[in-house]
């Protein structure tokens, strides 16, 4: 439903983001709530931003308090201060912020639809989740709060509760228990290929903004997965399997084939994993200079032929370096223009990692 | 007492909102609410859910307020805080005539009556309470005007403009006088007090001789060259200006839109202080109404148990929060008690008998007259001030605390009566706001802006000092310096633009 709220919301939220009236942005402050989750705490972020006044300094806080203690006794201020400060010692707290959490701002804030897995896989009874009250059920499921006060209730309507002898007695239709509910989770498994071009013309600045990307593309599809394998290839003239360090911070040089690397995923894909099952997710991300059309042509055709029908999409992120061309966007641009499952962008600059993770991510698939 | 009457007079006027089964019990609870005394403004009830709920309390209670990034802040954090949980809004009343107030949807029937109970109450004490008496009571509508005026200035001037000048004045909105309702400060124009300083004559020793000696041409001159050196002499403002907001309406260089909305902050500014003038009376007073209207007359027996668990809830203190519904309610209760049975007085507090003092109880049975006389006269500040008493500290078991360096933690501090007290009223004065002036609006014959704190203690906190220059640079538009004083020693710290710096005075 609309509300009026939500343009302020908005503005609010641009404002929070840096998108206007930067002058602002030296005013907030990340405020939490503390919220509960089971039996741990966890925090709940809730960025502010503090207008500044003539206020008093923070040194000689003190107040009046209530309760039981003498003089020298610890006490712990701030107690469901929902503006609690960030000076040490104002509150305990556990912090869990989780990879779920940053994939949800994320996704709200690039608007990322959920990734609809291909195929229903096995059902997986996951979880049981108390919902309910009940009137039956095992003793070690009874809600003693709710069972002493419908006593109470019960006492009192009747005349039986002597507050001078406040005993409460539960009778069996007293009683009260919780219920539970099983919660299905559907679960299906997720391929990430990422594969990266590190020949010379790739400099340290086109690896970060790759590094980058492949966080955000990451924690996005983990957060849709239950299972997830994550693989890295890197290439030059050839390509190898590394780990993910060594994806992250190698520098070659040399030449480039990119169909080198086309076929060593295709071979990981093939040894180890059933299309059928898995949702496979191929990244490519290059400056866009191959070495020759004869190999370019070579990787269409097993774009075309084997790599497209077995991946979700296949995404091909081309950053810009003083070397390269660019040529191997146009030529797959203008080879698979209308297919949906092949999509490409261009990365220019670290501002564009929102785009580019906006378009690879954006179709839902 | 006028029974029945009162009851269905003028109470449908403008129900149109509560489903039947509210408003049922709505006028049952007014009828009782009337019973006891209360008098109060029509009271439009309007039944939301809890985005709406939430809506309504990020723009401070009213539903068209100007559009603003801070009020989507305020609903952030509640729509968070509600979906996870930890808080739940409960009621809201609006100072108004009629006066406005928001039940939440999902309520059970028994919250909705202590609510009801509990904003008649609030209603009542806006419409009798002394600092309330300036206040605007068609203030709904000129929220919305206020509304209307700002969304013309952002059609002309764009939004980023009007918001940053929005924001300035924001930063300088706790400088007004809170005190100005009850005091006339400003002396009448014209007056001109203190003695005209004479011309000195020569001598003459003949009297005749003195129109030669002193031709009165001569002395017309000197006496006006002399007048305007007293006049250039004067301080402006004359007097040390509280009103900082007032001041700088009034002086600094704005364009005509800014000075509305300037002047359109200042007044809001005005309309909700006393809120904070009177939280905890004007809690304390809704909290024993709506505890004895429930449990006196509307409860069933089903309820009890519910009503108990909630009207706890509500008064519940921890540690170091003071909870004002409980304070307020306590003391509310304190003095009908004293009222009561006669224990105030001369003869009371020099009574040295404690079984005499204990058992003291000359049933005078004034309590209720009492409180009622209170709710109109007092604010906070009177409130702590005169009925704060040592047997209520120990009572309720109130400590002060404090940060102790050494250990790094919060320690309490003190259960002496005296520094209890002085703590409260500390924190209380000025509504906890620093005390600030415009004492020279021509500092140091520029035209800059010399305001100053009246330092009581406490530093004021540096780094929002001087942010919060810059922001009344952009409004005098000329260099700007607060003196205040760090770890004791005085200081001008001094903006000029983006720049602050610090000197010694």
């Amino acid at each position: 439903m609309a509300q009026k709220i939500d343009q302020d919301v908005g503005r609010f939220k641009q404002i929070i983001r840096g998108r206007v009236k930067k002058e602002l942005r030296k005013f907030i402050s990340s405020g939490e709530l503390i919220g509960k989750k089971g039996k741990d705490l966890v925090s709940i972020p809730i960025p502010r931003i503090d207008i500044p006044h003539f206020v008093y300094g923070d040194r000689e806080k003190g107040g009046v308090g209530k309760g039981d203690g003498d003089v020298g006794n610890g006490v712990q201020p701030g107690e469901g201060d929902a503006q609690a400060g960030n000076a040490p010692g104002e509150h305990i707290l556990e912090v869990d912020i989780t990879f779920e959490e940053l994939a949800e701002l994320l996704g709200e804030e690039l608007e990322l639809p959920r990734i609809e897995p291909k195929g229903v896989k096995d059902l997986d009874t996951k979880n049981i989740k108390y919902t309910g009250m009940s009137s039956a059920g095992p003793e070690s499921l009874r809600h003693f709060k709710r069972t002493y006060r419908k006593a109470l209730r019960r006492q009192i309507i009747s005349g039986t509760y002597d507050p001078k002898c406040p005993v409460i007695i539960p009778i069996h239709e007293d009683r009260v228990y919780r219920t539970w509910k099983e919660i299905k989770d559907p679960k299906s498994r997720a391929l990430i290929v990422y594969m990266m071009d590190v020949s010379g013309s790739m400099g340290d600045e086109q690896k970060e903004i790759v590094r980058l990307e492949c966080f955000w593309i990451d924690t996005w599809i983990r957060s849709q997965y239950e299972g997830l394998d994550v693989k890295y290839i890197i290439h030059d003239a050839v390509a190898r399997e590394v780990d993910k360090d060594t994806f992250f911070h190698t520098r070659e040089s040399g030449g480039t084939i990119i169909s080198s690397a086309y076929k060593l995923f295709l071979k990981i894909v093939e040894e180890n994993y059933d299309v059928s099952e898995w949702n496979i997710y191929p990244f490519h991300f290059s400056d866009g200079d191959n070495w020759s059309g004869n190999d370019t042509e070579e990787c269409l055709k097993l774009l075309k032929t084997d790599i497209l029908p077995i991946s979700n999409v296949f995404c091909y992120g081309q950053v810009e370096s003083e070397y390269g061309s660019g040529q191997f966007l146009k030529d797959l641009e203008e080879r698979f223009k209308d297919d949906e499952l092949l999509l490409t962008s261009k990365i220019p600059n670290r501002d564009e990692i929102v785009n580019s993770i906006k378009t690879f991510l954006g179709k839902g698939k | 007492m006028k029974k029945q009457s009162s009851n269905k007079s003028r109470s449908s006027k403008y129900q149109t909102h509560l489903p039947a089964d509210l408003e049922k019990v709505r006028k049952r609870i007014e009828g009782y609410a009337k019973d006891f005394g209360l008098d109060f403004f029509d009271v439009i009830y309007e039944v939301l859910d809890w985005n709406q709920i939430n809506e309504v309390a990020s723009y401070g209670g009213f539903p068209n307020r100007y559009p603003h990034w801070r009020f989507g802040m305020e609903y952030e954090q509640l729509a968070k805080s509600y979906s996870y949980g930890l808080s739940k809004i409960y009621e809201m009343v609006i100072n108004n005539d009629p006066c406005f107030a928001y039940l939440l949807y999902s309520n059970s029937m028994v919250d909705q009556k202590l609510v009801m109970a509990h904003v008649y109450a609030h209603c009542d004490f806006f419409k009798n309470n002394l600092y309330f008496a300036h206040t605007n009571r068609k203030m709904m509508d000129e929220m919305a005007n206020h509304k209307t005026r700002i969304m013309r200035y952002i059609d002309e001037h764009g939004q980023d403009k009007v918001e940053s000048f929005i924001d300035s004045c924001l930063a300088i909105e706790n400088l007004i006088d809170y005190h100005a309702p009850a005091i006339k400060r400003t002396r009448a124009p014209g007056g001109d007090i203190g003695a005209r300083r004479p011309v000195r004559k020569l001598r003459a020793d003949r009297q005749y001789m003195d129109k030669y000696i002193n031709p009165s041409k001569f002395m017309d001159e000197q006496q006006e060259q002399i007048d305007k050196e007293v006049q250039m002499e004067k301080q402006f403002p004359e007097h040390p200006q509280k009103d900082v907001l007032l001041f700088l309406l009034e002086y600094s260089p704005l364009d005509n839109w800014e000075r509305d909305i300037l002047s359109i902050i200042r007044e809001e500014a005005y309309y909700f202080a006393p809120q904070g003038q009177t939280k905890i009376m004007n809690e304390g007073w809704a909290s024993y109404w709506h505890s004895k209207i429930m449990t006196q007359k509307v409860l069933t027996d089903a309820e009890i148990i519910d009503y108990a668990d909630h009207h706890s809830g509500t008064v519940a203190m921890g540690p170091t929060r003071i909870n004002p519904y409980k304070i307020g309610l306590e003391l509310m209760r304190d003095i009908e008690e004293r009222w009561n049975t006669g224990r105030f007085g001369k003869e009371y507090d020099e009574c040295d008998n404690m079984v005499e003092k204990a058992h003291w109880d000359k049933k005078l049975g004034l309590g209720r007259e009492k409180i009622f006389e209170i709710r109109r006269l007092y604010n906070d500040i009177m409130f702590i001030d005169e009925f704060l008493t040592p047997e209520f500290c120990a009572k309720h078991n109130l400590f002060i605390y404090a940060y102790n360096v050494s250990s790094e933690q919060y320690e309490v501090a003190s259960r002496e009566f005296e520094k209890i007290k002085k703590q409260f009223l500390f924190q209380l004065t000025n509504f906890g706001q620093p005390i600030i002036n415009v004492v020279d609006g021509n500092f140091r014959n520029r035209g800059e802006l010399l305001i100053k704190h009246t330092h009581e203690g406490v530093d004021l906190k540096y780094s929002y000092a001087c942010e919060t220059l810059k922001m009344l640079y952009q409004i005098w538009r000329r260099p700007v310096t607060i003196e205040t004083m760090y770890d004791g020693v005085p200081k001008y710290i001094h903006c000029e633009g983006e720049e602050v710096k610090e000197e010694r005075v």
